[in-house]
């Protein structure tokens, strides 16, 4: 009977929560990908000014991917049920985060100085939009982990597979913004 | 003759469905435990999906009333609007001689939330919103979408996005007023024109919520399809609607973002002074101090959704028109295969011919190539659809109810508008015809009529689905054959003003010698256009009451559709099925399949029978 071909190919599926987070991905890139193709656009018309971007973005780059191995650490943890590991993990990740969002300011501090300001040629304002967006999506990664900081102090440590997933959701996105800025990073530096 | 057999759904599912448990948990009934978490704040799929249909008749009804005030301007320039000034207020300017005319700013104001009211409200919202809602898991065999509470908050962002452009419709200075595109510079500088002011900063801060109601609800559509398929529903037995849902939801998924970054970049130019859309301005007699902008970039941006965006429209009612021609012709759809894939040719192709809305803003001729090509090639899974629709019509048991009525309709309609599209999609020939008539009467039928004919089908088929009663034939037969007529008689003059070049958004054409003579046809647009508004006003009463005087669904299946929404309890609750999932065995379209009527999903397939999807 066909009915029995049918019960096998009925597998459990991916946590409809995680393929969820993973389509907004696609919604994230499609948006920063066509800024940065505005970008080029844009550049290859002309009257465009190139400037070094500060090394305040190296540092708060080595902040984000130091972020993402603690955090992944914490969740490696959480899943063979450490305890300690799983919560000092995750509060260096969220004093990394905080780190990443400070350095990119005092980084548009210092590109201000040196005269790149957001009114003036487009190629500032593009570097002020891209990075600041992303920077948005960065702090509402901290929100997520601040939630998860206040399951891991004040819940009863029992890693569930619910709760698991659910820690899951926040790595990730975690991991995404951090490969985002990555990204954004090489595309600042090689087009400008 | 075919034999009739009855089934008996809650026997069938009993027998073979699948238990998930869902009634050990009882969270089924949390959700719905009192008056504002059922109606009002509710998470049940199927409440949503009423919601986004109300919200749309509401703007259907504003956004059509409106055009019929801009179309007595254009009808009638002559006559006093007086009588419309208790309405329309200081937006009638009175004369010495007590003739009161619409102010011109008005009337662009009016054309530009016409249009935006329309595409995102009515047809984005109203009908992908309505329908994705309703069918995905019904149709799927799923207890709700993927995450409730996300399609919740989907609905809210459309009512916020709702509320904040309604309030712009009474500022003192009105509302936007640059075209429902939007384009820079009359979007980008507050002071290029009435609307640009506040009447813009609400227009934008409205569509950006709308952007975000449009990727919560997308994401979890698409989601639901891929992940909550009941047992046996593989891809390729998934019913057409669910098909047409799921490609929307992508192509939504990929474009609003883009426009949502255009957005930004607007906000910022008006706000905080970039000059990514601005460049070399005079203003007030002033030059402007902002240089190096190019507001052709803003067109590619808006109009990398736009383009898209007229699939998210259409490709949802191809989906309904598809099943309920199907369904009503007792025939199983023609070319099924096909048809999925030209649902999936067309959202891949929607995204390669954006440019084919600027081919007049002096973009590169030799790029023009290139998307006119594609724009052409997106004709043949088009026509591939047209045509099996007409062969699915070929030697069925037509049942001419309403729904069925508004398919054929739907396929007339959209043969009709897309052939002018043929036309428009050369770069050279529109050079004649870029905003010309011509275009207006192509888009209007195309997208506007045809989807909501899909729309009004979908509504008057699923209607029993929605409110447990029917809507009134005889009203829905005269609402169809005046619709009919009527969207004929307005938008295929149209052609005609077009050819001769007569401009789309004008506000009169009395100082244009080679316009003038069009007087009479133009008066013959406005009284058909009235008439139309009347018949859908007679949908509107047809609608309401039917939810609660309309003749009464007696049985679970009244089309006898092979569906899983049609196997549920009338009036279901949350959770759909009361208990098992129905398990599916075969394609959703087994009608007079070996000697039977028709086999709904839920039939286990007999010893030796074939399936019916090759």
């Amino acid at each position: 009977m066909s009915t029995a071909i049918i019960e096998t190919s009925y597998k459990k599926r991916l946590n409809p929560k995680k393929f969820a987070l993973w389509v907004s991905f696609g919604s994230i890139i499609m948006m920063f990908g066509s800024l940065t193709s505005a970008y080029i656009v844009k550049q290859a018309s002309g009257n465009w000014l190139e400037f070094i971007m500060p090394n305040h973005f190296i540092i708060s780059t080595i902040s984000i991917i130091l972020s993402s191995v603690f955090l992944h650490l914490s969740f490696n943890a959480l899943r063979t049920h450490k305890k300690a590991m799983y919560q000092i993990g995750l509060v260096l990740a969220v004093i990394l985060g905080f780190s990443f969002v400070a350095f990119q300011y005092y980084g548009w501090s210092a590109l201000f100085s040196v005269g790149v300001d957001l009114k003036g040629n487009a190629s500032g304002s593009f570097f002020y939009l891209i990075t600041g967006l992303h920077a948005l999506h960065v702090l509402a990664g901290i929100a997520a982990l601040f939630v998860a900081v206040f399951h891991a102090f004040t819940l009863k440590f029992k890693p569930s597979t619910m709760r698991i997933n659910r820690y899951e959701l926040v790595v990730h996105y975690w991991h995404f913004v951090g490969i985002l800025w990555i990204y954004l990073l090489g595309f600042l530096i090689l087009c400008k | 003759m075919a034999e009739i057999t009855t089934y008996n759904p809650d026997v069938l599912i009993e027998e073979s469905g699948y238990d998930d448990h869902f009634h050990d948990h009882h969270h089924g009934d949390k959700y719905q435990s009192n008056f504002i978490n059922h109606y009002v704040f509710s998470m049940d799929h199927k409440i949503i999906a009423r919601q986004f249909l109300m919200t749309g008749i509401f703007w259907a009804i504003i956004g059509a009333g409106m055009s019929i005030i801009f179309r007595m301007q254009l009808g009638f320039p002559e006559e006093s609007l007086t009588w419309i000034k208790p309405l329309l207020g200081k937006w009638i300017v009175v004369n010495e001689a007590g003739m009161g005319s619409l102010a011109p700013e008005f009337y662009y104001a009016l054309v530009t939330m016409h249009g935006t009211i329309l595409v995102f409200f009515v047809l984005t919202a109203g009908l992908s919103g309505t329908f994705s809602n309703l069918l995905i898991p019904l149709q799927l065999g799923a207890r709700d979408m993927a995450s409730p509470f996300l399609n919740m908050l989907s609905y809210w962002f459309f009512f916020l996005a709702s509320v904040v452009m309604f309030y712009s419709l009474f500022l003192s200075t009105g509302p936007f007023s640059g075209g429902w595109t939007g384009y820079p510079p009359l979007s980008a500088l507050p002071q290029a024109s009435t609307g640009s002011g506040t009447g813009m900063t609400l227009w934008l801060v409205s569509l950006t919520l709308f952007v975000v109601s449009v990727l919560l609800g997308g994401i979890n559509y698409v989601t639901t399809v891929l992940n909550l398929r009941t047992k046996g529903m593989t891809l390729w037995r998934m019913p057409l609607t669910i098909w047409a849902f799921f490609v929307t939801a992508i192509l939504g998924i990929l474009s609003f973002p883009v426009l949502a970054s255009g957005f930004f970049m607007l906000i910022f130019d008006r706000g905080l002074g970039t000059s990514f859309f601005l460049s070399e301005i005079f203003i007030e007699g002033q030059a402007l101090d902002r240089v190096g902008g190019s507001p052709i970039l803003y067109q590619h941006l808006f109009w990398f959704l736009g383009h898209p965006e007229v699939y998210i429209i259409i490709l949802p009612a191809m989906g309904l028109v598809s099943e309920v021609l199907s369904v009503h012709a007792r025939k199983p759809i023609f070319g099924y295969k096909a048809m999925v894939l030209s649902i999936l040719a067309i959202g891949f192709l929607s995204f390669i011919v954006w440019a084919h809305h600027m081919f007049m803003s002096g973009v590169n001729p030799f790029i023009s190539n290139f998307f006119v090509i594609f724009t052409l090639i997106i004709a043949v899974p088009s026509a591939v659809k047209v045509f099996n629709w007409i062969t699915t019509l070929w030697g069925g048991n037509l049942r001419l109810v309403t729904p069925m009525l508004f398919a054929i309709g739907f396929v007339s309609m959209f043969i009709s508008g897309g052939l002018t599209g043929i036309f428009l999609g050369n770069s050279a020939i529109d050079i004649q015809m870029h905003d010309t008539y011509f275009v207006v009467a192509h888009f209007h039928i195309v997208m506007g009529i045809a989807a909501f004919f899909g729309m009004f089908s979908g509504v008057y088929h699923w209607f029993p689905k929605m409110f447990g009663r029917f809507m009134n034939e005889t009203m829905g037969k005269i609402h169809f054959w005046v619709t009919l007529v009527g969207a004929y008689a307005i938008f295929w003059p149209m052609h005609y003003l077009g050819m001769a070049g007569v401009p789309r958004r004008y506000y009169s054409f009395d100082t244009f010698d080679a316009f003038r003579h069009f007087g009479d046809m133009n008066q013959f647009i406005t009284i058909a256009a009235i008439i139309v508004f009347a018949a859908q006003l007679l949908f509107v009463i047809n609608f309401f009451y039917s939810i609660f005087k309309g003749k009464e669904q007696k049985v679970k299946n009244p089309w006898g559709a092979t569906t899983l929404e049609w196997t549920t309890p009338i009036n279901a609750g949350h959770g759909n099925w009361p208990g098992k999932l129905p398990v599916v065995h075969r394609w959703a379209y087994d009608y007079g399949k070996d000697g039977k009527e028709f086999i709904p999903q839920i039939v286990p397939m007999e010893e030796g029978e074939v399936a019916g999807d090759h």
